[in-house]
């Protein structure tokens, strides 16, 4: 095809996304910039028809640019049949381009009822109680005449090309180290200043030409606000979109591939998410449903969401549909958790739609949204809270990008941490990871974090140093600390994808080249936490804590302990917030209560085995079973602390939940952990039992529960 | 005539097709990579460029090299290029088909799968290694265990 009109096909589809949006912005509120850059677009497209011989094009475009400047100069106008006539226009002359792309002429088809419309819509003079003119008399300034217009200041590139000049920048970077190398050692002042300006410019040019590759994301989701109004007309159903974020770099391959993926999740967040106007009203919600669509750079990887403020996932739609469909046994269907059954979303053909529409619930769709996703490397998470919404939350890695990065030695050799992905860094010694229990957990001002070794978790040497570098890291919502030797630099890299003997370890996202030319690889932290087998789940977003976080891993962290008669116990590690030690003498008497001071709190204490048992003991903390210092477990429900006091501490364990049935109220189960016979307290329904009893005061005491 | 870049690994002489070497390159800093493919034996820069270095050592079920002074044969790939480690470097020699002869039957296993004949000059034998199976083939112990796990 004849290179002028491939760039005019290529402009005028990015002017017509444009299109749409402004439309949709002047149909909610009057704007004369906005009619301005209508009026601009629509007036490119039809100098550019005239002048290549697209005829019917120019015909449509026209009519169009006549209506807006009947709107522009007041003698029109705006009501919503002339928005849906314009958004029309745009269709019309869309079908006509893609004719183009496909067989070089604008085809048969004139769209002469759009064009009728459009002179008909121009012939209604401006309303009396609506004739204040969108725009004022000021006119609008013209654009500029002829092919090209406000696109202008872009060239097409071959991408080819573009990577021949990155690989050049690299080069010409490590000849640009050895130059400044031999500067310091001659210690020339003349030649020092010369390398000086070299240094300067190469990185400058480094980063212009990484840039090259990256598009705004805004590509992907022009078309969202056209198609959330259109598919909310069509089911009867009000919505907005709201972006964020839309200039979030990508590289281009990646915009392409997910595309259709978010396009996918925003239909879907309409048809199943956002409910009716009058389920809304009823709810308490404002009538028009909002899907926000945001992006941000996390790490070495771009961040995607799309979240609507709709009636979230039905769990037990999901269930009974999974049974239906015969995907799971019935009786499996019960002992699934929350996050299991959501995982169900993404098997091929499921759907929970009660009837197919044109839009979605045709079982196609979240199987395939994954799929794509992960074929660039991404993930897919997913959150869902009842009746307040579900949020998609999407992972891309940039494979070509500059991140800012710490670079860390560990078994001799270095390696890059993304910084997004580094909380903080903390000195430690042998004995500051020691000193809680057993199990690798550090105690971060009141937190537990995990520990993973950096060499242990990359196969070398196992050991933990006498002294080393913790850096507290981040791996989507789970938080860690990676031990490493030492912490030597923070420099800005180039991040270069690894070969493909290599792309099968998930431990790293890519290699670098540092200063000195050595090639370090650059570790992927939530790939890293993966095979450490930190637990998911531990909520870092204090904004969504009752939101189910979806885990792919089957595994749940457990805290394994012993109570004071030394029976072996363990707790979802979430369900502990935090684990303290108290002097025993500490313990102090309120009311009924055994409390002890706790920062500014009161923290009232509960022995485990009493939670168990309901029963009371005199002397409670008197007795030689417990240490000298009570090892207490904090548990939070909302605001309310209790303190749990346990025997003893004796490991964090990730395993799967495997529970035989329990032997006695206040157990989830009994399972096999470490060779031993484990029982799975039910942390919470225990602490609910013991607040009921507290305010049944009555209820005389009845030794053993069961 | 084919035209063959000669090298050493072991003891024993091995050629592959010069229209596929891009450079040949001095023994070179090696980033080990944990974790990796056996016969990955680490990436190196080459101008700015990261390419991952294979050790035909592994490849052949050689003994594994004493030193780090491999040399680092260059291949292009369709892929980008592949760095082969050899022990040394020798002379390009044109061979012609009527010396040649399917691999002997006496070679070892791994090996075997590598070569696709072997020809005879001065008295010496010279073994021609299948290129695109030394790159993308597999080391039979336990690299596509490795790729499998994930």
């Amino acid at each position: 095809m004849d290179e002028i009109v491939a760039e005019f096909l290529v402009e005028s589809i990015e002017s017509l996304d444009r299109l749409d949006r402004d439309l949709l912005a002047l149909e909610r509120e009057p704007s004369r910039e906005v009619l301005a850059s209508i009026f601009r677009t629509m007036h490119t497209i039809k100098g550019a028809c005239g002048f290549l011989g697209f005829p019917r094009l120019e015909r449509v475009a026209h009519s169009a640019e006549s209506l807006l400047a009947g709107l522009r100069d007041g003698s029109t106008s705006m009501t919503p049949e002339i928005a849906e006539a314009l958004l029309r226009t745009g269709d019309a002359l869309r079908s006509m381009l893609d004719r183009i792309a496909s067989t070089g002429s604008d085809g048969e088809d004139g769209h002469d009822d759009v064009v009728g419309d459009l002179e008909r819509l121009r012939a209604t003079p401006a309303e009396a109680h609506t004739t204040e003119p969108v725009a004022p008399a000021t006119p609008v300034t013209r654009p500029r005449e002829g092919h090209g217009g406000v696109t202008d200041t872009t060239v097409r590139v071959d991408v080819a090309l573009l990577d021949r000049l990155m690989t050049l920048v690299g080069e010409l970077v490590l000849a640009r180290n050895h130059l400044v190398g031999l500067a310091e050692d001659a210690a020339d002042p003349a030649l020092a200043s010369a390398s000086q300006g070299v240094d300067r410019i190469t990185a400058e040019l480094q980063d212009g030409v990484m840039k090259t590759r990256l598009q705004p994301i805004r590509t992907a989701w022009s078309a969202f606000p056209r198609m959330v109004r259109d598919l909310a007309l069509a089911l009867d159903k009000r919505a907005g979109v709201e972006t964020d974020g839309e200039d979030t770099e990508l590289d281009r391959s990646i915009i392409e591939a997910i595309k259709d993926p978010l396009a996918h999740l925003v239909r879907n967040a309409i048809d199943h998410g956002i409910e009716t106007p009058r389920e809304r009203a009823e709810a308490g919600k404002p009538d028009e449903g909002l899907i926000r669509v945001r992006a941000y750079h996390e790490g070495g990887q771009v961040t995607i969401e799309v979240a609507d403020d709709g009636r979230g996932i039905g769990i037990a739609a999901i269930r009974s549909t999974a049974v239906e469909q015969g995907l799971i046994a019935a009786e499996q269907a019960g002992r699934m958790t929350e996050r299991q059954l959501i995982e169900l979303l993404f098997v091929p053909g499921f759907s929970t739609a009660d009837h197919v529409t044109t839009v979605s619930g045709r079982g196609v769709g979240m199987d395939v949204v994954r799929t794509n996703i992960e074929r660039v490397g991404g993930s897919v998470d997913v959150v869902s809270e009842h009746g307040r919404g579900t949020t998609f939350k999407i992972r891309i890695p940039l494979t070509l990008a500059i991140v800012p990065a710490l670079i860390v030695s560990s078994g001799g050799r270095r390696y890059a941490i993304p910084q997004a992905n580094v909380l903080e860094l903390v000195a430690v010694s042998a004995d500051d990871l020691g000193s809680v229990h057993d199990a690798t957990v550090y105690r971060l001002r009141d937190r537990l974090i995990p520990i993973v070794s950096l060499a242990g978790v990359l196969g070398s040497t196992g050991e933990v140093r006498s002294g080393g570098s913790l850096v507290i890291a981040r791996a989507d919502d789970r938080r860690f600390g990676l031990l490493v030797d030492g912490v030597s630099d923070s420099v800005d890299i180039v991040v270069k994808p690894l070969g493909r003997h290599l792309s099968g370890l998930d431990v790293f996202a890519g290699a670098t080249i540092l200063d000195d030319g050595h090639v370090a690889a650059i570790v992927d932290v939530v790939g890293l936490a993966d095979r450490a087998g930190v637990a998911r789940g531990e909520r870092d977003r204090p904004d969504d804590d009752r939101t189910t976080p979806v885990a792919t891993s089957g595994a749940t962290s457990l805290l394994v302990f012993s109570d004071p008669s030394g029976a072996r116990m363990a707790v979802s590690l979430d369900l502990v917030e935090r684990l303290e030690a108290f002097p025993r003498d500490s313990v102090e008497r309120s009311g009924v209560d055994d409390v002890v001071r706790y920062g500014d709190r009161i923290l009232p204490l509960a022995r485990v085995d009493e939670l168990l048992v309901d029963r009371r003991r005199e002397h409670r903390y008197a007795g030689e079973e417990l240490p000298d210092d009570l090892q207490v477990l904090i548990h939070r429900e909302r605001e309310t602390l209790l303190g749990v006091v346990v025997g003893r501490i004796i490991d964090v364990v990730e395993h799967p939940l495997e529970l035989q049935p329990a032997s006695r109220p206040g157990v989830r189960g009994t399972m096999i952990l470490d060779g031993r016979v484990t029982e799975i307290i039910d942390l919470a329904g225990l602490v609910r039992g013991r607040d009921e009893r507290r305010t049944t005061p009555l209820r005389a005491d009845t030794g053993a529960a069961s | 005539m084919k035209r063959l870049a000669t090298f050493t690994i072991d003891g024993e002489a091995f050629g592959v097709d010069v229209s596929r070497v891009r450079e040949v390159l001095r023994p070179q800093d090696l980033t080990p990579i944990p974790l990796a493919p056996p016969e990955v034996a680490g990436l190196i820069n080459l101008r700015g460029e990261i390419v991952t270095a294979l050790d035909l050592r592994v490849r052949l079920g050689s003994p594994t090299r004493a030193d780090d002074r491999a040399m680092s044969l260059i291949m292009t790939t369709p892929h980008g290029p592949v760095s082969l480690l050899v022990d040394d470097v020798g002379e390009v020699l044109e061979v012609g088909d009527g010396r040649f002869d399917p691999p002997p039957t006496t070679l070892r296993g791994a090996a075997r799968e590598l070569i696709v004949g072997t020809y005879s000059i001065d008295d010496r034998l010279l073994m021609e290694l299948d290129v695109e199976h030394a790159i993308d083939g597999t080391t039979p112990s336990g690299a596509d265990v490795e790729m499998e796990d994930r």
